[in-house]
């Protein structure tokens, strides 16, 4: 029943070879034998799913059909609210939180009539790059339960991988969808800043959250963000203008294309592997017919303490809303200030107060100039070296992440270490611009290597042209060896 | 030494926009607790700003009228403070590029016009409202604190003048004339008993001819024109007396206590608070063409400085027209149907920035509570112009009238006020009284003018003081000559 991609499925549900109640069961079958060992999800939703598939069904039989996503078992992250079903983020501060109200891109997958699975773990409030931060425990990779799946979206990239969803919405703060989706071996993708709307996703640092789909294609990529994206009168920062065409050109391949390997990006840090995957899939691209040019972003090398600054200061405001005063946990005490106080260190695990520490320090009179505005001024250089490079290529390309899935436990007592997971994905967020993780190989002990395509703003026909040309080009075909087992 | 007051103040105007300044939710004031609320105003996990459009014309209509620089582009900023009734712990205000900067507002003021500097006018959103149960309703001593958040995120706008302001009554006469403003766009109900409209003021005193600011006191919770007025001079006595004796003023925020009459330090760390603003990046930046700017400059309503002009241009002192228009709320818009019915403006703005102003003060009443009308006006000021009747009985009449006893001829009558003007009818009541004194009309025409005065008293008390005193003197006059 475990159909390879949304494409697939959606044409089986068509032809009437399945149901959306057998997809939906075979989904939930693979969590029971799955969660576990993996604990993606935070919760799953059966009865709910099975209601949703059967409504599916009941649309097919009666000829209705709304969409790709009709009958499709889609697991969400926690971040995204889902009215009627609890939300937490990961966090003790949301605990049993059942938002009343839908987000907009879950809104606009159950106006297909998607199935929801349940809610994915990821670390608290999307901070950490091994879903290792939850208040609920962490996820595990399928590909070797003593790893981790990355993060922050590790539970929907886990969902994926293992089949206990066909599809899963994450949200990219600074290589969230893209970098679990890389050492998972699913494709993952970041949209153009404002191409999905945010309502109802659990704000980490606002000006670089961006909701997008993991998938196990880059075909079901393009489905996914063409149900996702357009713009939406809740969020100002939505895009106005009209969603491009995604599909433009998109199996012509890479022949007359000019791709830009990021210099910035190899070397010290890489693992062997995946550099060499990496180089590999570069010279599939060239021998497909790309041109292939090195191209620089000087600014990277402070790119990272820029985003190490800027996310913080934006999540010391957002998350100052956890307050105990009208939702969630509440540690009682004789004044309102103390309640807040208590419910507040008792509700955040360490790394949310070390980022809300970090950034209320960014944004301090006195310091504000030196961290904050500084940071931002990188933002800009960024953008512009982006801009320049842009000149030169037509996508840039990268390993997603410098190395493949670390061991549990082996980085969360070195923040610095963890944040340098996300040394090849922050620079779209500050840009704004669209990226794709696509899985490419398996280093010497077996663990998925993604590659990342960019694109300029709005780019995205290019980078899925790019990604779909890589997915041919390698045909990654590999499954976790355990499905074989919990199947 | 001669102490010289400085006073900027800060007004929070809430705007009566149909919905609150970043979400679809009513504005409306009367609603039960917690009605008008939704997940963006009640900062429900992942729920968004979007800024109200409305608003954001009327902020431009409000800066206009105030001489201001209008921005092509501001910004909202996050003002960062944890506070119960603030729901996303954080304010959306405006921080180093407001939509409006740089303008002035010309205050009459005993004859003389001042002009208040505008350092800027920004837009940010109200907070709900605490209600502290038992413990006498005080923060510190009540049991339990309830939140109401109906009034979270209703459009406010902050106008914050320069340190401009050299006395208490100026500062009166600023905060009037600005409301007049405020009023006139149709922008906000401006009530200050409401809290529609609110203000804060800085104070310092500095040696008279220094140009250093001293250190400034911020007075909160002035809940009228007359409060606003105490408590400044209450408090540039208690800075002279500091500083007289030799004492610095703590730079503070303090309390002004109505029924106590003095202002009190506040314990909170206020002070020392550092809001963290940086650029809201929920929001991208408030846009105003020059296109957009001048179509709304050109529905601006007619202005109370260009209202004050024209009623000057009727005949009026500037004292009236400047009552008129910035008074009693409710008097230039009778002053102008009156005068479009046809009475003459003068008698009309006397008696309305009179007797009627009088009464109203007297009485805590407002103009739109009586039953007078414009006709009523124009009715009154006729019977006087006629000699109908004496000024004295006008006042009468026109009290009867704003009591809801009828029009002024039918108080009159009631009241039997009306005066005889009827030369005919006076003749024979003067006749008669001559007939009664032959010796005093004979006095008269011999020249001894003393008796006269009592021949009118005669006349003025036959006809029961109803006789128009200027017709009677003339008949006897008349009498005597003959």
């Amino acid at each position: 029943m475990s159909y390879h991609s949304l494409s697939d499925a959606s044409a089986a549900l068509r032809d009437g070879s399945v149901t959306s109640r057998e997809l939906t069961d075979a989904a939930l079958d693979r969590a029971s034998k799955t969660e576990a060992e993996l604990h993606a999800y935070l919760t799953l939703d059966h009865d709910g799913a099975r209601q949703s598939a059967d409504a599916a069904d009941a649309a097919f039989a009666a000829g209705r059909d709304s969409g790709p996503f009709q009958g499709i078992p889609v697991a969400i992250k926690d971040n995204l609210v889902t009215r009627g079903i609890e939300t937490t983020a990961a966090s003790q501060i949301l605990a049993g939180y059942i938002p009343p109200y839908d987000g907009t891109a879950v809104a606009r997958l159950k106006a297909q009539g998607a199935v929801i699975t349940g809610k994915t773990n990821l670390d608290e409030f999307a901070m950490g790059s091994s879903t290792e931060n939850s208040a609920f425990g962490p996820t595990r990779n399928p590909w070797n339960t003593n790893r981790v799946p990355g993060g922050s979206s590790g539970g929907s990239a886990v969902a994926v991988a293992a089949g206990s969803a066909l599809v899963g919405l994450g949200s990219d703060t600074g290589g969230s969808i893209r970098q679990p989706a890389a050492l998972c071996g699913v494709v993952g993708m970041k949209p153009t800043y404002g191409l999905v709307s945010r309502y109802g996703l659990i704000a980490f640092a606002s000006s670089l959250d961006q909701i997008g789909p993991i998938t196990r294609t880059v075909e079901d990529s393009v489905a996914a963000l063409e149900t996702l994206a357009g713009h939406d009168p809740l969020d100002a920062t939505s895009y106005r203008g009209d969603v491009p065409d995604f599909r433009v050109g998109f199996d012509d391949g890479v022949a007359g294309l000019t791709i830009g390997v990021v210099r910035q990006l190899s070397g010290e840090g890489f693992e062997a592997g995946v550099e060499a995957a990496f180089r590999r899939t570069v010279d599939l691209l060239s021998e497909a017919g790309a041109r292939v040019v090195e191209v620089s972003l000087p600014s990277l090398d402070v790119s990272l303490s820029a985003y190490y600054l800027i996310a913080p200061a934006e999540c010391s405001a957002n998350l100052a809303r956890f307050d105990g005063v009208r939702y969630g946990l509440r540690h009682d005490g004789p004044t309102v200030e103390e309640m807040m106080t208590a419910t507040r260190a008792d509700g955040f695990g360490p790394e949310v107060i070390r980022r809300i520490l970090l950034g209320t320090y960014a944004l301090s009179a006195g310091y504000y100039d030196a961290f904050y505005g500084q940071a931002q001024k990188v933002r800009t250089k960024v953008i512009q070296d982006f801009e320049a490079a842009y000149e030169q290529a037509d996508v840039l390309v990268s390993p997603t992440a410098p190395t493949t899935a670390f061991e549990v436990g082996s980085k969360t007592q070195e923040p610095l270490s963890m944040y340098l997971s996300d040394i090849c994905t922050i620079p779209s967020n500050l840009a704004g611009d669209p990226a794709i993780s696509v899985p490419v190989g398996l280093d010497d002990a077996g663990l998925p290597i993604g590659f990342q395509v960019m694109a300029p703003a709005l780019g995205e026909a290019v980078m899925f042209r790019v990604a779909r040309a890589v997915e041919r080009a390698v045909a990654f075909e590999q499954r976790p060896p355990m499905l074989e087992v919990w199947s | 030494m001669n102490w010289e007051p400085v006073i900027g103040i800060e007004v929070h105007v809430e705007l009566k926009t149909a919905s609150k300044m970043f979400c679809g939710c009513r504005v409306d004031f009367g609603s039960e607790p917690n009605t008008n609320v939704c997940p963006v105003c009640l900062a429900l996990p992942g729920a968004l700003p979007v800024p109200n459009e409305q608003a954001i014309e009327w902020i431009v209509q409000i800066g206009l009228a105030l001489n201001c620089t209008i921005s092509p582009q501001s910004l909202f900023h996050r003002k960062n403070y944890f506070y119960a009734d603030l729901p996303k712990n954080y304010q959306i205000s405006q921080f180093d590029i407001p939509v409006c900067s740089g303008g002035f507002l010309d205050v009459v003021l005993d004859g003389e016009t001042v002009r208040v500097a505008i350092n800027r006018v920004h837009q940010e959103e109200d907070t709900g409202k605490s209600i502290h149960v038992g413990g006498g309703g005080r923060i510190h001593s009540a049991e339990a604190t309830l939140l109401d958040f109906n009034r979270a995120g209703v459009p406010l706008v902050e106008v914050v003048t320069e340190p401009d302001i050299h006395s208490p009554a100026q500062a009166r006469a600023y905060a009037q004339q600005l409301r007049s403003v405020i009023e006139t766009l149709g922008v906000s109900d401006a009530k200050l008993e409401e809290g529609s409209m609110r203000f804060d003021a800085n104070v310092s005193i500095r040696p008279q001819g220094d140009q250093e600011l001293g250190a400034k006191v911020e007075v909160k919770n002035m809940n009228s024109f007359r409060s606003l007025e105490r408590a400044l001079a209450y408090e540039i006595v208690r800075q002279t007396e500091l500083r007289e004796d030799g004492q610095r003023i703590p730079q503070e925020t303090r309390h002004w206590d109505e029924e106590a009459g003095i202002t009190q330090g506040m314990r909170s760390k206020e002070g020392s608070s550092d809001y963290r603003y940086f650029p809201e990046p929920d929001l991208v930046p408030i846009v105003v063409s020059d296109e957009q700017r001048e179509r709304i400059r050109s529905t601006l309503p007619e202005l109370p400085h260009e209202r004050r002009a024209r009623y000057v241009d009727f005949g009026l002192d500037s004292h009236a027209a400047w009552v008129l228009v910035s008074g009693e709320d409710g008097l230039a818009g009778l002053f102008e149907d009156a005068v479009g019915l046809g009475a003459d403006p003068k008698q009309v703005a006397k008696w309305l920035t009179g007797e009627t102003t009088a009464y109203l003060r007297r009485e805590d009443a407002t103009i739109e509570s009586r039953a007078l009308t414009a006709a009523h006006l124009v009715e009154m000021t006729g019977m006087l112009a006629a000699g109908k009747l004496s000024a004295s009985a006008a006042k009468e009449v026109l009290t009867g009238v704003l009591d809801g006893e009828g029009s002024p001829g039918e108080v009159a009558t009631a009241r039997d006020l009306i005066q005889m003007s009827d030369g005919a009818a006076i003749e024979v009541e003067v006749d008669a009284v001559l007939d009664s004194n032959p010796d005093a009309l004979e006095k008269i025409r011999s020249g001894d003018m003393k008796p006269f005065g009592f021949l009118v008293g005669q006349v003025m008390r036959a006809t029961s003081g109803k006789a128009d005193p200027k017709v009677v003197n003339e008949i006897l006059r008349n009498r005597a000559s003959q």
